[in-house]
C-alpha cells in the first residue's frame, strides 16, 4: 500500500533523526566527551521505523542494547535522550541509565536491554497483559513487539519467550534484526539452524515473515500484514529483516572482522536511507528538495540536542540514593 | 480470626486479592495443573496447594499455567507490571532462581533505578525455599541471602500463617518488586489468621515474639520456631531471651535489633543458609559496627555449614540448625566474660 506524501515524509524524517542521533554520536564519543558503552544503530532504521510507524503508545516494545533507534522511532524525547546519554539529570532516566537502558514507559517503551536475549520475556509478560486487557471497539488487541538481534536469537530466554508466546496464545511479535553479526562474531557461525532465524520462529508453531530490513517500504508493508495477523487476535508471529551495522558492535571496536571493502559496500549498496530517497524520487512520490529540507531541519535539530545535552545539569552524589525503591 | 495452615493464608490472601484487584494476575509451572492433561485444569491445582480454584474463579487470562520456562515466568511478571498489572509469579523451587537469575536481578530489581524513577514494577516472586523434606541439594535451599543483598528488591519471610497473610496482602498492594519467601516444611503449620480483609503487616516491621533480658536471638522463617524452642527450653532455667522475628530481611527492621542488644548485650543469629556472606554475617557486621559498646560477647552464628545440602536424613538434620545448637550457642555467648 502506497504511504501519503506526509507520512513518507514523516517516515524519512524518523530515519534521518536516527541516522543523525548516531553519527553524531559517533563523532562525540570519538573526542571522548562521553562516559560508558554505546551500540549505536545507524543502518537499520528501516527496521525500527518501518516497525514503529505501526504503533499507539498504548503498543508495547522491548529493545536492545543497540536500542536508540527503537526508542527514537517509538517517540522518545531527543533531547531528553541525548541528555540520558551524556550523563544529565535531566536525561530521560535522570542519568541513571545511559544508552543501554533508555526507557519511557509512557510512551510504550519498555527499555532498552544491556543483556541480549533478556527483553524477550518482558515483551511477552506485556502481551499478556494487552491480551488480559482485550480487544478495542474496532476489534484489535494492542501489541507486544520484542526486537532481538542474531545475537539474542541463541539465548534460551528467547527460546522460553517464544515458546510461552505462543502457549498463552498472546499478541506478541518477535522483531529479528539480522544484522549479521553477534558482537564480533559472524552469523553464519553462530546461528545454527541453516543460517535462518526465522524458521526458529516456525518451529514454535509462529507464522513468520522475512523481508529485506534495508528497504522501508517491505518492512512497513510486512508489518502491516503482521500487525493484521495479531491485531485480530491470532496469536504471536515472528518477523526476520535482513539488515546492516554501519558502526561496530561498541563505539571503539576496531572490526577487524569485517571483510575488506565490506563497510563501503554496504553504505553504498544497502543504506536504507539512501535507498529510501532513490525510490521516492524515482517514482516521483516526493522532490529531492522535500528531502534535503528535512535533512537540514533533522542536523539542526541534533545539534541543538547535543549542544543542550553539554550544557544540561549535571547528577549529584545525593542522586545516587534516589528511586531504588517507591517505599521503603 | 480463622485458624488455617500457613499454605492456606497463602492460598486464601491471593485468592481475596485476585477478588478485589481484577488487575492481580497468577504465573508459574502448574499453578492450575493438569493443563493439556485427561484430568484437565485444575486436575492438581499447584503441587503446593496455594492456587486451588483460582482457574476455576478467575480464568486463564489471569491464572496462567505456564510452561518450564523459569526465565520467562519472571521476566513475563516483569513486562505484566510494567503493563500496569499486579503478577503473582510462583517459583516452585526456591532453588529456580539459578535459572532465572537475569529477569530478577538485572531486570525487575532495577527498572525504576535504571528508568530513572519513573515508573514501577509491582511484581512478586513466589519463592517456595528450604529445608527438611530431605529434597537435597537443589530442592532445599535457602536463596534469601543472595537477594538480600540485591538492591531494588524487597524480601519478605514470614514465619507464621498470620504474617503470610499480613506480609502477601501488603506484598501484593505494594508498588515494588517483592521476593516473598514461603518455607516448603512451615506450609502445614497451623495458626490464627485476622479475618479483617484489609489486614497488612508493613514490611521493615521485625516482630518480638519472646522477651527476655539476657540474649537476643535473631532469626527468619523456620528458623523462629527453632529459636523459640531454645528459648522456652532457656527460660526453664531462668535465661530470657528476645527472639526476633525478622519478617522482612530487605528492608530490615534495624531499631529492633540494635535496641534489642543494647539491653541483652549478647546476641546469637540462627541462619538456615551456609555462613559466607549470608544474612548472618550481614546482620553481625550491623551489630558489630553499630552496638559494638553495647556488646559483652562475640556474637554466636547458628547456620547451615558451607556445604551443599545433603540428601539422607541422618545428614540433612546435621546439616540444619536446630533448638540445641541454638541453645548450646546462647549458653557459649553467656559464658564469655
Amino acid at each position: 500500500m502506497q504511504l501519503s506524501r506526509e507520512d513518507l515524509l514523516e517516515s524519512y524524517r524518523r530515519m534521518k533523526i536516527i541516522r543523525d542521533f548516531e553519527d553524531f554520536l559517533h563523532d562525540e564519543i570519538a573526542k571522548g566527551e562521553i562516559a560508558g558503552f554505546t551500540h549505536l544503530y545507524a543502518g537499520q532504521e528501516a527496521v525500527a521505523v518501518g516497525v514503529c510507524e505501526h504503533l499507539s503508545d498504548d503498543d508495547k516494545i522491548v529493545s536492545t542494547h543497540r536500542g536508540h533507534g527503537h526508542c527514537l522511532a517509538k517517540g522518545c524525547d531527543v533531547e531528553g535522550m541525548m541528555k540520558e546519554i551524556w550523563g544529565s539529570r535531566e536525561g530521560l532516566c535522570k542519568g541513571k541509565g545511559g544508552s543501554m537502558h533508555i526507557a519511557d514507559v509512557d510512551k510504550g517503551m519498555l527499555g532498552a536491554n544491556g543483556i541480549v536475549g533478556a527483553g524477550a520475556p518482558i515483551a511477552v509478560g506485556a502481551a499478556i497483559a494487552a491480551k488480559i486487557d482485550g480487544k478495542d471497539e474496532n476489534g484489535n488487541l494492542k501489541v507486544s513487539i520484542a526486537f532481538s538481534g542474531d545475537g539474542a536469537c541463541n539465548q534460551g530466554t528467547t527460546f522460553e519467550a517464544m515458546n510461552m508466546a505462543v502457549v498463552t496464545h498472546a499478541p506478541a511479535i518477535f522483531v529479528f534484526e539480522n544484522n549479521h553479526y553477534s558482537e564480533h562474531t559472524g552469523f553464519e557461525y553462530a546461528v545454527g539452524t541453516d543460517k535462518d532465524i526465522a524458521s526458529r520462529a516456525e518451529a514454535f508453531g509462529m507464522k513468520v515473515w522475512r523481508a529485506d530490513g534495508t528497504d522501508f517500504s517491505a518492512v512497513h508493508d510486512t508489518m502491516r500484514e503482521v500487525l493484521e495477523y495479531v491485531r485480530a487476535g491470532n496469536g504471536p508471529a515472528a518477523v526476520e529483516f535482513d539488515t546492516e551495522r554501519f558502526y561496530g558492535h561498541f563505539e571503539g571496536d576496531p572490526q577487524r572482522y569485517r571483510a575488506k571493502g565490506e563497510l563501503d559496500r554496504i553504505r553504498a549498496e544497502r543504506d536504507c536511507i539512501k535507498k529510501f530517497r532513490e525510490t521516492v524520487t524515482e517514482a516521483k512520490l516526493l522532490e529531492g528538495a522535500d528531502l534535503d529540507k528535512i535533512d537540514a531541519e533533522v542536523a539542526s535539530r541534533i545539534e541543538k540536542a547535543v549542544e543542550s545535552a553539554r550544557s544540561a545539569e549535571r547528577p549529584t552524589a545525593e542522586d545516587v540514593l534516589v528511586d531504588v525503591y517507591i517505599d521503603y | 480470626m480463622a485458624r488455617k495452615m500457613y499454605r492456606d493464608a497463602v492460598r486464601d490472601t491471593i485468592f481475596e486479592e485476585m477478588k478485589r484487584d481484577p488487575n492481580v494476575v497468577v504465573l508459574g509451572e502448574d499453578v492450575v495443573g493438569g493443563m493439556g492433561t485427561a484430568g484437565g485444569p485444575e486436575a492438581i491445582g499447584g503441587i503446593w496447594s496455594t492456587s486451588g480454584g483460582f482457574y476455576e474463579a478467575f480464568g486463564p487470562d489471569r491464572v496462567i499455567d505456564t510452561p518450564i520456562s523459569e526465565s520467562a515466568i519472571v521476566g513475563a511478571a516483569g513486562g505484566l507490571a510494567l503493563s500496569g498489572k499486579r503478577p503473582i509469579a510462583e517459583l516452585m523451587f526456591a532453588d529456580f532462581i539459578g535459572v532465572s537469575l537475569d529477569q530478577i536481578w538485572n531486570q525487575i530489581a532495577k527498572f525504576r533505578y535504571m528508568f530513572g524513577g519513573k515508573t514501577k514494577c509491582p511484581a512478586i516472586i513466589r519463592c517456595i525455599y528450604g529445608a527438611g523434606y530431605n529434597a537435597a541439594a537443589q530442592h532445599s535451599q535457602s536463596p534469601h541471602g543472595i537477594l538480600t543483598g540485591m538492591p531494588g528488591l524487597k524480601v519478605v519471610m514470614p514465619s507464621t500463617p498470620a504474617d503470610v497473610a499480613g506480609l502477601m496482602r501488603q506484598a501484593i498492594r505494594d508498588d515494588d518488586p517483592v521476593i516473598f519467601m514461603e518455607h516448603k516444611a512451615l506450609y502445614g503449620m497451623k495458626g490464627e489468621v485476622p479475618d479483617d480483609p484489609d489486614f497488612t503487616i508493613p514490611f521493615g516491621h521485625a516482630r518480638l515474639t519472646r522477651a527476655g533480658q539476657d540474649v537476643t536471638i535473631l532469626a527468619t522463617g523456620m528458623m523462629v520456631g527453632m529459636a523459640e524452642g531454645a528459648a522456652d527450653k532457656l527460660a526453664e532455667d531462668g535465661i530470657g531471651a528476645d527472639v526476633i522475628d525478622l519478617r522482612t530481611t530487605s528492608p530490615l527492621d534495624e531499631e529492633a535489633i540494635l535496641d534489642s542488644v543494647e539491653v541483652t548485650g549478647r546476641l546469637v543469629i540462627v541462619d538456615e543458609a551456609p555462613p559466607r556472606c549470608s544474612l548472618a554475617t550481614d546482620l553481625a557486621a550491623i551489630v558489630a559496627n553499630k552496638a559494638f559498646a553495647s556488646l559483652k560477647a562475640p556474637i554466636e552464628m547458628v547456620t547451615a555449614p558451607h556445604t551443599p545440602i545433603p540428601f539422607a536424613r541422618e545428614l540433612e538434620s546435621a546439616y540444619l540448625p536446630n533448638p540445641d545448637k541454638i541453645e548450646a550457642a546462647v549458653r557459649k555467648a553467656l559464658a564469655y566474660n
